[in-house]
């Protein structure tokens, strides 16, 4: 069986006839060619697939494109303005919040969604929130620095 | 990886969901999909046919009237932690849902799912055990309520027939002098319950936690209703029924908790669950630990 999902990743809406069992994170990398969001563990553990369905994030290695059929999707690649990075992408530079960068993409995700929910956490609520992510190479002290830093321009910004 | 190949269906109503039940004998609902996904990946499970019922309106949200906290099946553990009905009335609920594995899985898994699935490392079966929940079932023969005692029945494995679909749940409000918790030994990897304890206490003259004033000495609460569930190391969420014995007229205090929570090893059977990080064995061991927390800090929102 295939059935027709109609999915706007990052602006720009794709139409295709799928086998239902595809997954949202193959839908965004396959067919919708955005390939910053990763496949790390593809058993929900490691959020290197976490993007965000009508501005919520999820782990697209454990969802249906099916599911998100009507949705509006958000990558990594979405988060710039043009030119212009994100709050958080600038400060994942500025902090240098990366080394290998796998994780990256599901990480500032991650970290749009504390931020989502929590303007301005503590570095204990940060630590939580990215509790679903795992990066292999940083030791997450300056994810969690950059993520601070975010916190703090957002708050100046106002 | 991949599923193995299934037919899919939308229902946007229960009733449709009930004829595509009839239809299709053997699918799967498919609610949030954070425990189903999974196992269709792993091709543990590999139906004919999916029924997606995750976007059936009726099915969501949180309401109170007089006193019982309704919520709908549909219902996230993030909007289920977020509620102030849930942090009011069923308190240790809020606590467990927004303890579940991670933002990302609490923004799609939902209270329906959790319970249907009835993974022994759930923390919310152990809640609602606790806190005296019915659930409402619509099957072929229309809706039925079906009380929370009996519905869990070992490792995955409920009283839902295979064409029943959950509503909702619902949870008599917490009293003026009642207060409940839920104190949880996360898996350090999954963060699903090692062991999770939920607990809940009234008190009262009479009929609950009862003041004594003893001559002398200073004003006591005492316990006579409390009702205690633990879950993760045994197959199906258990009632404390000697922990609960314990506290019955006893004060509030550390040690009553701690003399109440020692019991439990005469609540948890033979059927020890264990696994590589924390033996059945262990985890009886450290399980009055979690009880006596529970107990605690329960006692500390008694009204
Ligand atoms: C990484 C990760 C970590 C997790 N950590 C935890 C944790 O710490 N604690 C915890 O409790 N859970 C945890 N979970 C499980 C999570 O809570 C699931 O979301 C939940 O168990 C299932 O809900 P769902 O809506 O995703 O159900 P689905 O996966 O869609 O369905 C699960 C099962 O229930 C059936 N079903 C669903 N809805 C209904 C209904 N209304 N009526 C009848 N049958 C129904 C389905 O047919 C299926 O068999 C975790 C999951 C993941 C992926
Ligand atoms: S790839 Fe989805 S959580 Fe790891
Ligand atoms: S930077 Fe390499 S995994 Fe995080």
């Amino acid at each position: 069986m295939k059935v027709p999902v109609s999915i706007t990743v990052n602006g720009r809406r794709h139409e295709h006839e799928v086998e239902p069992r595809l997954l949202l994170v193959h839908f965004i990398r396959v067919l919708a060619e955005q390939t910053g969001t990763k496949i790390g563990c593809d058993t929900s553990q490691c959020g290197a697939c976490t993007v965000l369905i009508d501005g919520v994030a999820a782990k697209s290695c454990t969802t249906l494109a099916v599911q998100a059929d009507g949705a509006e999707v958000t990558t990594i690649e979405g988060l710039a303005d043009g030119e212009q990075l994100h709050p958080l992408q600038e400060s994942f530079w500025n902090k240098h919040g990366l080394q290998c960068g796998f994780c990256t993409p599901g990480m500032i995700l991650a970290a749009h969604e504390l931020l989502r929910t929590n303007a301005s956490p503590s570095e204990a609520e940060i630590r939580h929130g990215l509790e679903g992510n795992l990066c292999r190479c940083t030791g997450y002290q300056n994810i969690v620095r950059a993520v601070q830093d975010a916190a703090g321009a957002a708050a100046d910004r106002k | 990886m991949f599923a193995a190949d299934f037919d899919y269906y939308r229902a946007d109503s229960v009733a449709a969901a009930g004829r595509l039940l009839a239809e299709h004998p053997g699918a799967k609902l498919l609610a949030g999909g954070h425990s189903l996904i999974p196992l269709l990946k792993l091709r543990l499970s590999a139906p004919a046919a999916v029924i997606d019922i995750g976007r059936i309106a009726e099915l969501r949200g949180i309401s109170v009237d007089g006193g019982t906290l309704r919520i709908g099946a549909l219902t996230t553990h993030a909007e289920i932690a977020a509620s102030a009905d849930v942090q009011r009335h069923a308190r240790a609920l809020a606590e467990a849902a927004g303890q579940i594995g991670d933002p990302a899985v609490r923004n799609r898994g939902t209270i329906g799912g959790n319970i249907a699935h009835a993974d022994p490392a759930s923390d919310l079966p152990t809640v609602l055990q606790a806190l005296g929940a019915t659930l409402d079932i619509a099957g072929p023969h229309g809706e039925r309520p079906v009380g929370i005692d009996g519905f869990f029945q070992g490792v995955m494995t409920t009283a839902l027939a295979a064409d029943d679909l959950l509503t909702a749940i619902r949870i008599p409000t917490a009293g003026q002098s009642q207060g409940s918790a839920y104190v949880k030994f996360p898996h350090p990897a999954s963060r699903y319950a090692v062991i999770g304890v939920a607990a809940s206490l009234t008190s009262g003259t009479g009929g609950g936690w009862r003041t004594v004033l003893t001559p002398g000495a200073s004003r006591e609460t005492v316990c006579s209703n409390a009702s205690v569930a633990i879950g993760g190391l045994v197959p199906a969420p258990a009632r404390c029924g000697a922990v609960e014995q314990a506290l019955a007229g006893k004060p509030l205090s550390d040690e009553t908790f701690a003399e109440a929570a020692a019991a439990v090893g005469g609540d948890l059977g033979d059927d020890l669950l264990g696994d590589v990080f924390a033996s059945g064995e262990y985890r009886k061991a450290v399980a009055p630990v979690y009880v006596r927390r529970a107990l605690a800090a329960a006692a500390s929102r008694v009204g």
